[in-house]
C-alpha cells in the first residue's frame, strides 16, 4: 500500500484518500502551438522504470493538488512538495541522487 | 517436430513416455538474423510465427529477458472477444477471435480454445444503451453479438442476482463465440511452431541497448553479446516504454497494474464469462473449477506487478452483489501485470522514428484476445512495410487527432 506525506495538511495519507494526477511538471501548450507540441502535452510521457516525479490530489483529506517524487519499481517515496512549482525541489533530487545513482527522467537528472 | 495426435499419444503410452520431445529447442544466440523481435510473450512469439509462416523470414530470433510467456501472457484472465465499437478494433480483433477458432489444429497444439461465450452486463442505463450502440455498430462491422434480456441472464448465469440494490442487471451484451483459452499453451504452441520453424527463442537474454547508425536500426546489445538485425520489432507490453527510450523516441503510454485473483476450485457453477464493467469485475470458471476473477488497475505509474489491495477489495465487494454465492469462497491466490495504457485504450501496431524499428504496444488491460490478429498483423508491418489491419495503428494517430476511442466504449475492464 502507497503512503504519501501530504505536504499542506501534514498527515500521511493512504493511497485510498489520494487521486493520482500522472505525470509532473508538463509544459501546456495552448491556441497557437504546433501538432507536436500538443502531442508531447497530451499524450506522450515518460513512463519510466525506476525515478518518477507525479500529481496528486489528497481527494479525501484538504483536497489540494501535490507533487510526489516515487520509485515506479519499489514504490519507495523520495519525498513530496507543493504543486506552486515547474520543477523538483532540489531537496528531493539530493535524495533522488544518493539512492538512485545515475537515475534520470527528462531533461532532470 | 514430431506432430502430437492420438496416434503419438498410443505409442507413448506403450513406450513409457520416453519419447516425448523439448517443445522448442534454447539454442546459443547468432552473430546476426533477418529480423529481431524483443519479447516471447503472446503478441512477439505470434509476430515471429506468421513472418515465418506467412512472409517466409525465418532468420529470427525471439529475445525474452525472463522466461517465454511469463509476463502477461500468463497473468490474464484468457478472455477472448471481439464486440468492440469502433471499425478498426472489430476489424482486428475479430480475426484474431477467429484465428483462436482454429489455432489448435494450426500450431498442432492443444490451446483449449473454449467458446463458451461472453456476456457483458449492463448494470445502468448508460451501460445498457452504450451495449445497444455497441451491438449495432457489431452488426455493421459483421461481429455477431446481440443484447439479451435479463430473464436471459438468469438462464445463462443461475448464480446471478438481478435485482441487486446498487447493481441491478438490466440487460447484456452476448457474444455466443467468444470465449476462453489455455493462456500458456498460447504462449508454448506458438514457440514450439516458432522454433520447428528454425527461428531462435533466447530466453533469459536482456536487451541492453538498441544500435542505431544514420537513423536505422543495425542490431541489439543483449547480456549475451551483440547481435546484428535488419529488422526489429518492440513487442513488450508493460516495458515498452524502457525499450523505447533505448531507440530514443517517446510513447504515448503509461503502464499500470492490473490485478486478477483465483478462488478454491468448485463444482461447475458458471460456464459462461461474465464482465461487469461497471463494478470493475469479470468471472470465469477454469477447467480447474476455480473462479477466476479480473480486477482493476491502479491509477498511477507502477512497475511492481503486485498492485494495490483496495482494487481487490473493490473488485469482491462488487462481485458478491451481483453473485451472492460468492461470499463463501476462499480466494487462493492475487497478483498483478504491468499493462501500457494508451490514451484512447486501442493498441499501436507502427512504424517508429527509427528506421528498421517497429513497435506493438499499447494493448491495456486486453491483450491476450489479441494475440493472433496482432501477430499477424504486425508480421505483415514488418515484412511488408504495411497492413491493412493495422493501418489505423499508428503512433502518428495522437498527433493527428485520429483515435480509436475504446475507452468510453469498455469502461476499464477491457
Amino acid at each position: 500500500m502507497l503512503t504519501l506525506h501530504c505536504p499542506y495538511c501534514g498527515v500521511h495519507c493512504d493511497e485510498t484518500e489520494l487521486a493520482p494526477g500522472g505525470e509532473a511538471h508538463l509544459t501546456r501548450h495552448g491556441p497557437g502551438s504546433d501538432d507536436a507540441d500538443f502531442e508531447s502535452y497530451l499524450f506522450l510521457r515518460e513512463n519510466p522504470r525506476g525515478v518518477h516525479f507525479e500529481r496528486w490530489r489528497h481527494a479525501y483529506g484538504c483536497g489540494k493538488w501535490f507533487h510526489a517524487a516515487r520509485c515506479t519499481v519499489t514504490l519507495e517515496v523520495f519525498g513530496t512538495y507543493p504543486a506552486q512549482t515547474t520543477a523538483p525541489m532540489q531537496a528531493i533530487l539530493d535524495i533522488i541522487d544518493e539512492k538512485r545513482p545515475g537515475w534520470r527522467w527528462r531533461d532532470v537528472t | 517436430m514430431r506432430r502430437f495426435s492420438a496416434f503419438a499419444i498410443a505409442r507413448e503410452a506403450v513406450r513409457h513416455h520416453s519419447g516425448w520431445e523439448k517443445h522448442w529447442r534454447s539454442p546459443e544466440p547468432k552473430k546476426r538474423y533477418d529480423a529481431i523481435i524483443i519479447g516471447a510473450g503472446g503478441h512477439g512469439l505470434a509476430t515471429a510465427y506468421y513472418l515465418g509462416k506467412n512472409h517466409g523470414i525465418t532468420n529470427l530470433a525471439v529475445i525474452e529477458k525472463g522466461w517465454l510467456g511469463g509476463g502477461n501472457t500468463g497473468r490474464n484472465t484468457t478472455i477472448i472477444r471481439s464486440n468492440y465499437l469502433q471499425d478498426a478494433s472489430a476489424a482486428i480483433y475479430e480475426k484474431a477471435r477467429s484465428l483462436y477458432e482454429t489455432m489448435s489444429q494450426d500450431l498442432n497444439y492443444n490451446v483449449m480454445f473454449s467458446p463458451r461465450g461472453v456476456m457483458m452486463l449492463a448494470q445502468t442505463q448508460a451501460e445498457l444503451r452504450g451495449y445497444q450502440r455497441t451491438e449495432a455498430a457489431n452488426r455493421l462491422q459483421g461481429v455477431p453479438t446481440r443484447m439479451i434480456p435479463p430473464e436471459e441472464v438468469k438462464k445463462l448465469v443461475p448464480i446471478i442476482r438481478l435485482d441487486g440494490p446498487r447493481y441491478p442487471v438490466l440487460g447484456a451484451l452476448w457474444q455466443e463465440r467468444a470465449g476462453t483459452a489455455r493462456h500458456d499453451a498460447v504462449a508454448w504452441g506458438y514457440a514450439r511452431a516458432c522454433s520447428d520453424m528454425g527461428h531462435d527463442i533466447l530466453q533469459q537474454t536482456e536487451v541492453t541497448g538498441i544500435r542505431r547508425e544514420g537513423g536505422k536500426v543495425v542490431g541489439v546489445d543483449t547480456s549475451r553479446g551483440a547481435i546484428d538485425c535488419a529488422r526489429l520489432g518492440i513487442v513488450v507490453a508493460g516495458h515498452s516504454g524502457a525499450l523505447a527510450d533505448m531507440a530514443g523516441f517517446r510513447l504515448p503510454i503509461e503502464s499500470v497494474a492490473l490485478q486478477a485473483l483465483v478462488s478454491e476450485p468448485i463444482k461447475p457453477i458458471m460456464d459462461v464469462v461474465v464482465m461487469a464493467n461497471t463494478v470493475h469485475g469479470y468471472m470465469s470458471q477454469s477447467d480447474k473449477g476455480e473462479m477466476v476473477i479480473g480486477g482493476g488497475a491502479d491509477g498511477y505509474n507502477n512497475y511492481t506487478q503486485r498492485g494495490s489491495f483496495h482494487h481487490i477489495e473493490e473488485t469482491v465487494r462488487a462481485l458478491i452483489e451481483t453473485f451472492p454465492m460468492l461470499s463463501r469462497l476462499k480466494m487462493l491466490r492475487q497478483w498483478g501485470g504491468i499493462v501500457d495504457m494508451t490514451g484512447d485504450r486501442s493498441p499501436i501496431i507502427s512504424k517508429t522514428p527509427v528506421d528498421g524499428v517497429f513497435i506493438n504496444c499499447g494493448w491495456g488491460t486486453g491483450g491476450f484476445k489479441a494475440i493472433p490478429g496482432s501477430g499477424w498483423a504486425m508480421a505483415e508491418l514488418m515484412a511488408e512495410g504495411a497492413s491493412p489491419l493495422a493501418a489505423e495503428f499508428g503512433l502518428e494517430r495522437f498527433r493527428e487527432g485520429r483515435f480509436i476511442d475504446e475507452s468510453v466504449a469498455a469502461g476499464v475492464a477491457h
